[in-house]
């Protein structure tokens, strides 16, 4: 992190750096809760987490065979770990008579503990950092342009960009099919929309998603705008549309926020600024306990005025 | 609703291949361990069928294997004459209440149009025409005024006629529904009773699973009493006797006694 130093001393005054890490923050935030909202409502918020711990040795196995971190060699070996821990965590759970959830929290562990084993072992020789792959590299986005049509423009931001549009395309044009299957697989698939063609459909995107935004912003915030803003959505409203846009919402006020916070809210306690993924994802977590505590309909304050109301 | 007064010689005259449901040597088995066995069903058109059996007979499961929701382990099942995926267009299914989380974000309108889905296909979108058919359907079944309700504001007898509803804008010929009656109240069970006898009398033939038997003679005319096995299947008035009853509940001690009701039903 050698560019650090850039970042303090613009600590103070925004600048055109600041508004492209808010922007690539943005998009993979909106990226993540597009398709999280759907995992948040079958009930598979785990497997967003699973998916993202899973790729890693794939993406480590990937790396060390091609030496590069070019985007095709990468997804193929995120693309191998997914297929291998969904496989995997299906056999453990089939044949050993073993808890869905618990075959799920041992397969991903394990694929995780492996991937850090394969990527420390990396380091050695190459430049493939753990910490990037938690936390990421956000801080350095304005660092790795591109010019298209005359613009300079982040490389994140165009990948994350392009992935946050493929998503909501897809959700767009699936809409009624993943609602359906969300709600009801068994009509679903009497029917004739094949439940399981969807639950791939949903995973894909979201593997996809967790590899374009894993090496530029780490994988704390994909984890966390799978699936905060969509429960943080759910606390709010009981309409479905509602519940995708102001997800949408919360995944973008996070994101500012949470650059915002990380340029300031260390300042308060005498510290320098911290990493801007890490409270991004804070951030979120802050949006969701206001809901928790002030929705109107299901919030904690809400119920407690209810109760004392009804006495 | 008498049962209608077939001979049973007339039960030759089914043919499987334009029955709408025609069940031959089908055995289902989670782990290995068989849940149906070599079932053999002819249902006739037109009918209201009760499928009866204590708990764990595999009546949801007959339901399921019929729809291809579940693999079959052998046997084959037509519905009139043909595999279920060729004849999804009439076929309506009423899945149990409990399978679905009713605290999701949609509204009653919502999930009763779901039943337009297959018609639409893929992409295309629910629009006027599709609505009118579903408010239709909310009317039907004496809830149209809840529409704009999210269903987890409304009461489990409510939600049990949304999932009603929604089988009717299918506009089928072929109902299966996995215990409509479970847990409702007595407004809801009347309206269900209504709403069959108006289907059968539009001649479409529905399957549902039933718990209570000292109701079956007053709400079907066809009865299929299974344990794994067929018992006995066909009309009410000749099937639904004390033998048959005690050879399906006849090892389920907690269960008997109601079979005991249900029969001071029946003789009466």
């Amino acid at each position: 992190m050698k560019f650090r130093h850039l970042l303090q001393v613009n600590a103070m005054n925004w600048t055109s750096f600041d508004t492209w890490i808010v922007i690539a923050g943005s998009l993979c935030a909106l990226a993540c809760a597009l398709p999280g909202c759907f995992l948040v409502l079958r009930k598979m918020s785990m497997m967003g987490d699973a998916i993202s711990h899973a790729v890693l040795p794939g993406l480590a196995v990937a790396f060390m065979v091609t030496g590069s971190r070019t985007s095709s060699a990468m997804f193929i070996g995120a693309a191998m770990g997914g297929v291998v821990t969904s496989v995997f965590t299906q056999w453990i759970s089939k044949f050993g008579n073993v808890d869905r959830g618990a075959a799920m929290g041992i397969v991903f562990t394990t694929m995780f503990a492996l991937g850090l084993i394969l990527i420390v072992q990396a380091a050695d020789h190459v430049d493939l950092d753990p910490g990037c792959v938690l936390y990421g590299a956000i801080e350095l986005t304005p660092l790795d342009l591109v010019t298209i049509g005359g613009y300079q423009i982040p490389r994140t931001v165009i990948v994350v960009g392009a992935v946050m549009l493929l998503n909501l395309i897809v959700i767009v044009a699936f809409f009624k099919e993943l609602k359906l299957s969300a709600f009801d697989a068994p009509l679903s698939d009497t029917l004739g929309f094949s439940s399981r063609f969807l639950h791939y459909l949903l995973m894909t995107m979201v593997a996809v998603t967790t590899v374009a935004a894993f090496e530029a912003v780490g994988s704390i915030i994909v984890i966390a705008m799978l699936i905060v803003p969509p429960a943080t959505a759910l606390l709010l409203t009981r309409r479905l549309v509602l519940v995708m846009l102001l997800s949408a919402l919360v995944s973008i006020l996070a994101a500012t926020l949470g650059h915002v916070g990380a340029l300031t809210v260390p300042r308060w306690f005498g510290f320098e600024t911290t990493s801007t993924s890490g409270m991004m994802a804070t951030a979120a977590g802050f949006l969701f306990s206001l809901a928790w505590l002030f929705s109107p309909s299901d919030g904690l304050v809400a119920r407690w005025i209810g109760r004392h109301r009804d006495r | 609703m008498a049962p209608s007064g077939d001979a049973a010689g007339e039960d030759l005259s089914y043919h499987s291949d334009t029955a709408p449901l025609a069940v031959h040597d089908l055995t289902v088995a989670y782990h290995r361990k068989p849940v149906l066995w070599d079932i053999d069903l002819d249902i006739p058109e037109g009918k209201l069928v009760g499928i009866v059996g204590p708990n764990g007979a595999g009546k949801s499961t007959l339901i399921k294997a019929c729809l291809d929701l579940i693999p079959k382990t052998s046997g084959e099942v037509g519905i009139y004459g043909k595999p279920y995926r060729q004849q999804r267009h009439l076929v309506g299914y009423v899945p149990q209440r409990e399978s679905v989380d009713w605290d999701f974000p949609v509204s009653a309108l919502d999930v009763v149009a779901m039943g337009t889905y297959r018609q639409l296909g893929w992409f295309r979108r629910v629009g006027a025409k599709q609505k009118q058919a579903a408010m239709e359907a909310l009317k039907q079944v004496g809830i149209e005024h809840l529409a704009q309700r999210q269903i987890s504001q409304l009461s489990g007898g409510q939600q049990q006629r949304i999932f009603l509803a929604r089988a009717l804008v299918q506009n089928a010929q072929l109902y299966f529904m996995d215990e409509p009656f479970a847990a409702v109240d007595a407004a809801t069970e009347q309206a269900i009773v209504k709403l069959l006898q108006s289907l059968n009398g539009e001649g479409k033939t529905c399957l549902v699973v039933h718990h209570d038997l000292a109701t079956v003679t007053q709400y079907f005319d066809w009865v299929v009493l299974l344990n794994m096995r067929v018992v006995a299947a066909g009309p009410v008035a000749e099937v639904f006797t004390q033998e048959n009853l005690h050879k399906t509940y006849g090892g389920q001690l907690g269960l008997l006694n109601d079979a005991a009701k249900a029969l001071s039903y029946v003789t009466r």
